[in-house]
């Protein structure tokens, strides 16, 4: 197992005209190479503010983040993020919202892999085949506007897996979707990443989502100064099979062990947070 | 702060026909569609090309947008004829008027000396004027405004000078016009530069500090280049603020002109008004009222539409 991120004793605190506040501390965390690893919590844990950390949107106020040996020090292609409102510029066409990566990323000769770079044409391709994986060939000239919500979160998925990402970082991602669309696009996923063998770390609070795509689900305590609390490790086989799974008494185990943490050791008490 | 809003009372008046026409139009398939109940094959046809049943001519709809707008016009008529009448014409009657507009524009680009010219160049005239100053002001103007919405340091530099030029009437700013450009042509132009710079910096400087955070994330995530952001994220994003600002001061300066050309003369609407005045040609006043009214409504009405065209739908989170 090759270790692709590194997350070394991290934490994260955020000025607020209140004073300090702690966000994370004491984050310890390796993801390996082609592994699917969720973070789930209650909301205000510190789940995003450790993507965040990960995309390099932000950077930790201690210790070190590592992804493929190398300090994150600042967002790049190779960390590509989908992002919970899906984030698609609204004056492009899906086909143009794709090809702003692809272009960024293929367009120029690569520094760090010698890789020339690629004509237009070439470009083009990679476009359409991006589109293509998520099923979207047919709506690549609309406007973001003119599709529905699952079709623009496809769309920022094709974004982010177009630039052939080392991590796939996802921030909730069917978290505005309607329960019948989010499975659709969570088998989708599951399919996508089979395929492409990619690596990725997922943002969510919904414990069966976390259950059914995850290698491994990593727990965060209550905030403020939210930590990890337990990680647990989902040995389901693949392909999973969300009907087959339902009745299944392994899946089940995950799903309690999981809610066990969430509502009856981390139960949410909103009177401390007050 | 100056928000962004595109709706003109027209627009907002087709809207609201548009959607009773939309109510209407699902009235009749659904009558046609119980009719066809035992005829169901033919019911499926009509289903699939809803455009063979097609709803009878919407007549109700032509008579909501038509007659409250005569209505209104005949409103207006009407109380200028009453008021005609009761000053025993002073002010002359709408019919009189309307027989003097006829003439007036049956030859509107005669020229007979610098002070006696057709309605047709006095209008071009002051367009002229409007168009370079405002030409001026919007290149000068969007660029300082993307600079101080960008740019904090920038922003808190400007902004005190801002807040306390803005409230100035621009014609305070036309005698020293006069005497830096030592003419009556330069000064007006500089009076519309001024009155219309202002909306223009402060949509721009606020459309750019609105730009979404989502999208300068995409920005920093795809590592864009800077020019990349410039012209595919920030530029389309302010686009929509830029183009209201655009349109509150062609608006502005459209009504700056006329109290403008009245002080400095020459040809233009705002000369020709004053003119008539001294010669105590009331018609002529109503009829240029009536023209610099038009000429305004035509310049935003076109305004609206090409912000309209560059509006896109915002990302909803």
């Amino acid at each position: 197992m090759k270790k692709y991120i590194e997350i070394q004793n991290v934490a994260q605190t955020f000025k607020t005209k209140k004073g300090v506040f702690p966000a994370l501390r004491d984050i310890n965390l390796t993801v390996a190479k082609g592994e699917f690893v969720t973070l789930i919590g209650h909301s205000g844990c510190g789940k995003s503010t450790l993507l965040n950390l990960i995309a390099g949107l932000t950077m930790p106020t201690a210790g070190t983040l590592l992804c493929a040996n190398r300090e994150i020090a600042g967002p790049g292609p190779e960390r590509a993020v989908v992002f919970q409102n899906h984030s698609l510029l609204p004056w492009l066409t899906c086909f143009e919202n794709v090809y702003l990566g692809v272009e960024r990323v293929f367009g120029a000769a690569s520094k760090s892999t010698g890789a020339p770079s690629e004509n237009k044409a070439q470009l083009m391709a990679r476009t359409d085949a991006a589109l293509a994986m998520v099923g979207l060939t047919a709506a690549a000239q609309k406007r973001p506007g003119e599709i529905s919500g699952g079709m623009k979160q496809r769309v920022g998925i094709a974004r982010a897996l177009a630039m052939e990402p080392k991590v796939l970082l996802m921030d909730e991602p069917f978290g505005a979707l309607d329960a019948l669309t989010r499975a659709k696009l969570q088998d989708e996923l599951l399919e996508i990443v089979a395929r492409t063998q990619s690596t990725v770390v997922m943002v969510t609070h919904d414990v069966d989502e976390a259950v059914l795509l995850s290698d491994r689900i990593v727990m965060l305590t209550n905030g403020p100064a939210a930590t990890i609390g337990e990680v647990l490790s989902v040995d389901l086989p693949r392909p999973r099979n969300r009907v087959a799974l339902a009745d299944s008494a392994q899946y089940l185990g995950y799903r309690k062990a999981v809610i066990d943490f969430l509502y009856t050791r981390q139960a949410h008490v909103e009177k401390t947070a007050a | 702060m100056v928000s962004a809003v595109f709706h003109s009372p027209l627009a907002a008046a087709s809207e609201s026909i548009a959607m009773k026409k939309e109510a209407s139009h699902i009235d009749s398939t659904r009558a046609s569609g119980s009719k066809a109940l035992d005829a169901p094959a033919s019911a499926a046809a009509s289903a699939s090309a809803p455009a063979v049943a097609r709803p009878p001519y919407d007549w109700r709809g032509l008579v909501m947008v038509v007659l409250p707008p005569l209505l209104g016009l005949g409103l207006l008529i009407g109380i200028w004829a009453i008021v005609s009448i009761s000053t025993s014409s002073s002010i002359p009657s709408p019919w009189e008027t309307w027989k003097q507009a006829v003439v007036l524009f049956s030859d509107p680009f005669y020229r007979k000396g610098p002070n006696d010219q057709g309605v047709g160049w006095n209008v071009l005239m002051s367009l002229e004027r409007v168009a370079v100053g405002f030409g001026l002001a919007a290149a000068v103007g969007i660029p300082a405004g993307f600079a101080i919405g960008r740019f904090e340091f920038l922003g808190r530099m400007f902004n005190p000078l801002i807040s306390l030029l803005r409230p100035v009437s621009p014609l305070a700013w036309l005698p020293i016009g006069l005497m830096v450009f030592k003419g009556a042509n330069p000064a007006a132009i500089w009076t519309i530069f001024i009155c219309s710079i202002w909306p223009m910096l402060i949509n721009t400087a606020v459309g750019v500090q609105r730009v979404p955070q989502d999208y300068m994330n995409v920005a920093k995530v795809l590592n864009l280049s800077e020019w990349k952001i410039v012209t595919k994220i920030l530029f389309p994003a302010v686009l929509p603020y830029m183009l209201t600002g655009v349109r509150l001061a062609v608006g502005t300066a459209w009504l700056v002109i006329v109290a403008a050309e009245m002080l400095t003369g020459g040809v233009g609407i705002g000369f020709w008004v004053w003119d008539e005045w001294n010669n105590l040609n009331v018609k002529n006043i109503i009829i240029a009222i009536f023209v610099i009214g038009i000429v305004g409504l035509i310049l935003e009405y076109a305004l609206i539409k090409v912000a309209t065209a560059f509006t896109f739908e915002e990302v909803k989170s």
